[in-house]
């Protein structure tokens, strides 16, 4: 029905002794939020750029929207809207001048709706008012912003974007996720790499990991992420649980109780019956940090240890 | 993509900065020799300067004859030694070539825009030449105390003739010039720092003119590619003696394709992971 927007075969990079990326074989069905996770050094920015044709791939095949990449860059990368490992512009430039320079720069660049066309997309980012200010004097997060805006400025079908949100405040992270959302229900797909687990699975809609080079687990967030067939419930009086329902309890720790052969609909009666109070009650899901976890976990691979670890860490002490 | 390149030049703040560099030095001779009246001896000094206090028509090739040997190269070098890898240290590279802009389109409208800068640098000191040596000198029409101008060989010229062979060694100068701009784009082709390109194109210049005085190297000379750079003022002897001239053309136009063509190989091969 949908093909797929971007498709790798057998891919390696190598660059001398290292490999960057190692037999990777990705695939990225249009309409998604792929989100495409993994630490730093894992080969995710490598990946990038061989999709958007600046690094060029040892051996495999790449094709982007349908075309292939690095032969036929130009017709796949008009339909593309990249962010690249961090924003640039240029400094003495302002927002508006940037982008039409990149707009100018490019295919399908005409002067006719260029106004328009950065207009919106600075509007679109919340970059609308900066005004004439060259992008030297912008903050972080401004800059950030403005490369979003480049990114989306000519409305591409597919928005390649390497760790979207760095530099971003907690307010900014979210409205790109809003943003991100938004563009994908208009038709784009997102294609955002990230090293936050957390992150990915508030605004992607498929993950694919990858460590090493290669890539260890994909598939749709839901799927992964499916009911686990037991109930979890919070509730102020978990002590009366745990003597109600005797047997089912599998976990309890504070107000959290965890249940199993029993549906939600079974619990609920029972416990409004015994008079348990209930503040929360739902089927368990795994968490994307549990699926990450028991996957790498249960290969013998020793490096997958540092995988998790690196996921799970704070962003702030990320080494540049 | 090439005319976003001459915008972005025109708008460069140092675009400007520097071609008024290469204009003040003739200013501040123009100014010391009227002043003064004190000519370098014939032979000594720039090229043709002695010649500027009798006739200031003289004055636009003796105002590129003082740039050429160190200011104009070094300008030259810097604009094409950024080209495309201030690209790559500022990381708008990447965003350039992902937008996309092909990489032989790209480096053509590098080279096109250090061209253009080359041609702007060397006409607007042609013409502050030109301006001071009409005000500061005397000057074949309205001044009195004029004296015709006279060749190097000592036969006299018409103002024609001087402004004909004028315009042909402003020709030559920026051909002399593209030569540099090739060393540095191909350097620039390979390295994420412009300075680390410009200064590598200045040393090749500095290599090349000590090579050209040492007698040891005499098998060498003929390819250094400072060589014919002064040949230029052979256009202002009479008859012009045409033969370093062809050869000045001939060399540069060589190191200009070879150069071109090894930095394009490079950058279409390369990884661009700036």
């Amino acid at each position: 029905m949908t093909e797929p927007v971007i498709v790798t075969r057998s891919l390696f990079k190598r660059f001398g002794p290292v490999r960057a990326v190692t037999d990777l074989d990705l695939v990225v069905p249009a309409g998604e939020r792929f989100g495409f996770l993994g630490p730093n050094g894992s080969g995710k920015t490598t990946t990038v750029r061989m999709l958007l044709g600046l690094v060029f791939a040892t051996s495999g095949e790449i094709e982007v929207m349908g075309e292939r990449v690095p032969r036929h860059s130009r017709a796949a990368l008009r339909q593309v809207g990249a962010l690249v490992e961090s924003p640039a512009a240029y400094g003495h430039l302002s927002a508006r001048a940037n982008l039409a320079l990149l707009d100018a720069a490019g295919p399908g660049g005409r002067r006719r709706g260029r106004r328009a066309r950065i207009g919106e997309a600075l509007l679109t980012v919340g970059l609308d008012t900066v005004g004439r200010r060259p992008v030297r004097t912008y903050s972080l997060g401004m800059r950030a912003r403005l490369g979003l805006a480049a990114a989306i400025v000519r409305k591409p079908r597919l928005l390649v974007l390497d760790e979207p949100t760095n530099g971003l405040d907690p307010m900014g992270i979210r409205e790109v996720r809003e943003l991100l959302i938004r563009l994908n229900d208009a038709g784009t797909t997102v294609f955002m790499s990230s090293h936050l687990l957390a992150e990915v699975e508030a605004t992607c809609t498929r993950v694919g990991v990858v460590d090493r080079g290669r890539l260890v687990l994909e598939g749709a967030l839901d799927d992964l992420r499916g009911p686990t067939g037991r109930v979890l419930l919070h509730t102020p009086d978990a002590g009366r649980v745990a003597s109600l329902l005797d047997g089912q309890v599998v976990e309890r720790e504070g107000d959290r109780v965890v249940l199993r052969g029993i549906s939600v609909a079974d619990l609920t009666a029972r416990l409004v019956a015994g008079g348990v109070r209930v503040s929360e009650v739902g089927p368990e899901r795994r968490t994307l940090e549990e699926v990450v976890l028991s996957v790498t976990g249960a290969g013998a691979d020793r490096h997958s240890a540092t995988l998790v670890e690196e996921i799970l860490r704070d962003p702030e002490e990320r080494p540049r | 993509m090439i005319r976003v390149e001459l915008v972005q030049l025109v708008r460069r703040p140092r675009t400007w900065v520097s071609i008024a560099l290469l204009c003040a030095l003739p200013v501040i001779v123009a100014v010391l020799l009227s002043t003064t009246e004190i000519g370098p001896r014939p032979g000594e000094g720039p090229a043709l300067l002695s010649a500027v206090l009798s006739n200031g028509a003289l004055f636009p090739a003796a105002s590129l004859g003082m740039v050429l040997p160190l200011f104009l190269p070094v300008a030259v070098s810097v604009v094409a030694g950024d080209s495309v890898a201030g690209e790559a240290a500022t990381g708008t590279l990447r965003y350039l070539l992902a937008r996309p802009v092909g990489r032989t389109r790209l480096l053509v409208a590098k080279l096109t825009s250090t061209l253009a800068f080359v041609v702007m640098a060397v006409v607007a000191v042609g013409l502050t030449g030109y301006v001071l040596g009409r005000t500061l000198f005397p000057s074949g029409s309205g001044g009195s105390v004029a004296v015709p101008v006279s060749s190097l060989s000592g036969s006299t010229l018409s103002p024609r003739e001087v402004a004909l062979r004028t315009m042909l060694a402003l020709a030559y100068i920026v051909w002399s010039m593209l030569g540099v701009a090739a060393v540095a784009l191909f350097l620039s082709t390979f390295t994420e720092s412009g300075l680390a390109a410009a200064l590598g194109s200045l040393s090749l210049l500095v290599l090349s003119e000590v090579l050209v005085g040492l007698d040891a190297a005499s098998a060498l000379k003929p390819y250094l590619v400072t060589r014919y750079w002064l040949s230029w003022v052979d256009l202002f002897r009479d008859p012009i003696l045409w033969h370093d001239v062809r050869h000045g053309v001939l060399l540069q136009g060589g190191y200009v394709v070879v150069l071109l063509g090894a930095a394009w190989a490079n950058f279409m091969t390369r990884d661009i992971t700036a």
